[in-house]
């Protein structure tokens, strides 16, 4: 399956805090039965956030987590035209990208999750996804660039 | 110039591989090359040493510690955060390249100093909980104990097989008292035979010894490997040396398995405390080769012969004294009481003192023939056999509970038993104490008062089934190791149900079967 889908972009993401934002984000892998346990899921990504904040310079956002309660690596975009306080130091994040792997993933899946995270450090990759007009453009960018580089 | 990194974080999915990519791109845009090592979930392709070798500094982004960091020592290294590579990939090129420049101009002693990694492996994410980690540094040694519980193990029974065999139905006890590598340390020596001058290939109980001698050999090395192991998972291989050097004075004073975790530990984290220290640069170069392992050997050395040694000793002589004080008492409870002294430790010193109290006693017996002294000896026997029969049976009905070693260690765990050689439980008691102990206790404690019950005697030491024509009431014995066996697999089993159970799917997610071959 592929790793992100129309169903998996979010382009008006706009809430006061992290949290809530990921909830959102997160609800969209239940609906697709990519995560069985929402609770639990967001309890493994908040886990994760609570080590660290998950936001980096440059307005991006990347929770994620590898959870008993993921069926396949999958990511979920979301675009926050306000920006929403991510934990970096330069500002709120704009672009987020919640990142979900099963616990015990294959090697290839997770290779692709890699591929991805070294994608966000393109700016011309980061650039094509703010731009991107709507949900299609948005997947045609991520597979295209990451899943068949 | 040419660098080589490692990039990690505590999920290993996203800023390890960003890190790489902005280490990657800094370097490609000043002019130089680097090579990462990306320490994430996708696998963990090592460097080469001679890339290693090759790189003119190394630069850590990392937010987990280094895996195998030993590797790269003596090299000018930039060590930082993870997000300090996502954020500022330039900076720390252009940091690496000035400690690069510096030591071309100044250059330390250091590059002599790094021996390349022998592959050994640890079973550690650095990115687990504080318990999740603290099991994982178990498995890692109990991972590489394993091979020597299995060898040593079969060797000792397959020798009491064969000396039952050749010598007859006290063969099990010569085998292990007549037979010797050094020669005669006992005052009459006409009896001893020193195998290593006179071996005789047509004498079947010169090879009965022979196992026994060598499976004994593999067994003294149950402690300190395992020992050695964890300080291993703790401070990757400068816990090497502390870690076998105090497993093998904790197994010198007797303090048995628990003591070896417990220089594992100590010899672990004054390793890696004594790695960390910022030293000066001139010195960085023989940290690894003589100030880590000179300090650190003897620090943990010390500590237990001074701190543990004393405790030990008066537990010893405490419950010694106390068992003898109970002469007279029920035989029963008394049964009970030794059971469960056999299942605490293992081999260690409540264990001992427990064993020591039985063959005293038949050693008295042997003169004053004494009933009570030959079932006190019966009923310390059995418990020690159902401990590994117990995990053995745990592991053969609830295969889902173990990892994929402990199960492998289960087939062999049920020879062990039989012969009576309760260190076939270690690897169990070791990768989890708390649950397999108590479930051991509890197994042997019944056995020994149903020993005492049916009023079985033993006169052996030792031999398990093996010695069944010295049992007085041979069936009534079996059905009490059988009894205890049972109880032993049901808490096993019920105890590990009941518990956080994912220590063992995240062991075999990282290879752990494979590493201990």
């Amino acid at each position: 399956m592929a790793l992100i889908t129309e169903n998996l972009v979010v382009l008006n993401l706009d809430y006061p805090d992290r949290h809530a934002a990921t909830r959102v984000l997160a609800q969209a892998l239940a609906d697709e039965g990519r995560v069985t346990d929402l609770d639990g899921f967001l309890a493994d990504v908040r886990k994760r956030e609570e080590q660290m904040p998950t936001g980096l310079p440059g307005g991006i956002g990347i929770p994620h987590a590898r959870s008993a309660y993921v069926t396949e690596p999958s990511l979920v975009f979301g675009r926050s035209p306000k920006g929403i306080d991510w934990g970096a130091e330069d500002g709120p994040a704009t672009l987020i990208f919640l990142i979900a792997a099963p616990e015990g993933g294959g090697d290839e899946h997770l290779k692709i999750l890699a591929a991805l995270a070294r994608r966000l450090m393109r700016t011309e990759f980061r650039e094509s996804l703010m731009n991107a007009p709507d949900a299609a453009s948005v997947v045609d960018v991520v597979t295209r660039e990451v899943v068949n580089p | 110039m040419k660098f080589v990194g490692v990039t990690s974080c505590p999920t290993g999915i996203a800023h390890t591989y960003m890190a790489a990519e902005g280490l990657e791109q800094a370097a490609t845009a000043a002019g130089h090359t680097i090579e990462v090592e990306t320490q994430g979930s996708a696998g963990f392709d090592k460097l080469s040493p001679e890339t290693i070798a090759a790189a003119d500094a190394v630069i850590f982004a990392v937010g987990v510690p280094v895996r195998e960091r030993a590797r790269f020592a003596g090299k000018p290294t930039v060590d930082t955060d993870v997000k300090k590579a996502i954020s500022d990939g330039p900076g720390l090129i252009a940091q690496a390249v000035a400690l690069a420049e510096e030591e071309a101009a100044n250059p330390t002693a250091a590059k002599a100093g790094s021996p390349p990694s022998g592959g050994l492996v640890t079973k550690v994410d650095q990115g687990a909980s504080v318990g999740n980690r603290i099991r994982q540094w178990l498995m890692t040694g109990v991972s590489y104990m394993i091979p020597f519980v299995a060898a040593g193990g079969i060797l000792i029974a397959l020798g009491f097989m064969l000396a039952q065999l050749f010598g007859g139905k006290n063969g099990a006890i010569v085998v292990t008292q007549m037979y010797s590598l050094t020669g005669p340390p006992d005052p009459n020596p006409t009896n001893i035979v020193n195998v290593v001058t006179d071996f005789n290939a047509a004498d079947g109980m010169h090879w009965a010894a022979l196992l026994f001698l060598v499976g004994a050999a593999s067994f003294s090395f149950l402690v300190p490997i395992l020992s050695g192991f964890i300080a291993f998972a703790i401070a990757d291989r400068p816990g090497l040396a502390p870690g076998i050097v105090g497993g093998f004075i904790a197994s010198t004073i007797g303090a048995g398995f628990l003591g070896g975790i417990a220089t594992g530990f100590i010899a672990g984290f004054v390793a890696l405390w004594i790695s960390r220290w910022k030293v000066p640069k001139g010195l960085r170069g023989v940290m690894p080769v003589v100030v880590i392992p000179l300090l650190s050997v003897f620090i943990t050395g010390a500590l237990i012969i001074v701190v543990l040694g004393r405790p030990i000793k008066a537990v010893s002589d405490g419950l010694a004294s106390w068992l003898n004080g109970l002469t007279g008492t029920n035989l029963i409870l008394l049964g009970v009481i030794l059971g469960l002294m056999m299942a605490f430790d293992m081999g260690g010193p409540v264990n001992k003192v427990a064993y020591t109290f039985a063959t005293t006693g038949l050693a008295a017996a042997a003169v004053a023939t004494s009933g009570t002294n030959l079932q006190i000896m019966a009923a310390v026997m059995a418990a020690g056999m159902t401990p590994p029969l117990g995990l053995a049976l745990a592991t053969t009905i609830r295969r889902h509970l173990f990892s994929e070693a402990e199960r492998e260690n289960g087939q062999a765990a049920w020879l062990l038993g039989a012969s009576f050689i309760t260190e076939g439980a270690i690897p169990f008691a070791a990768a989890d104490p708390l649950r397999v102990i108590p479930a051991c206790m509890l197994g042997s404690g019944l056995t020994g008062g149903l020993v005492m019950l049916f009023g079985n005697t033993l006169r052996a030491p030792h031999g398990g089934i093996w010695v069944t024509p010295l049992i007085g009431n041979p069936l009534l014995y079996l059905l009490a190791i059988a009894i205890g066996t049972v109880v032993t697999a049901a808490a096993v089993i019920a105890l590990k149900a009941a518990g956080p159970g994912p220590v063992k799917t995240e062991l075999d997610a990282a290879g752990l079967a494979e590493v201990v071959v």
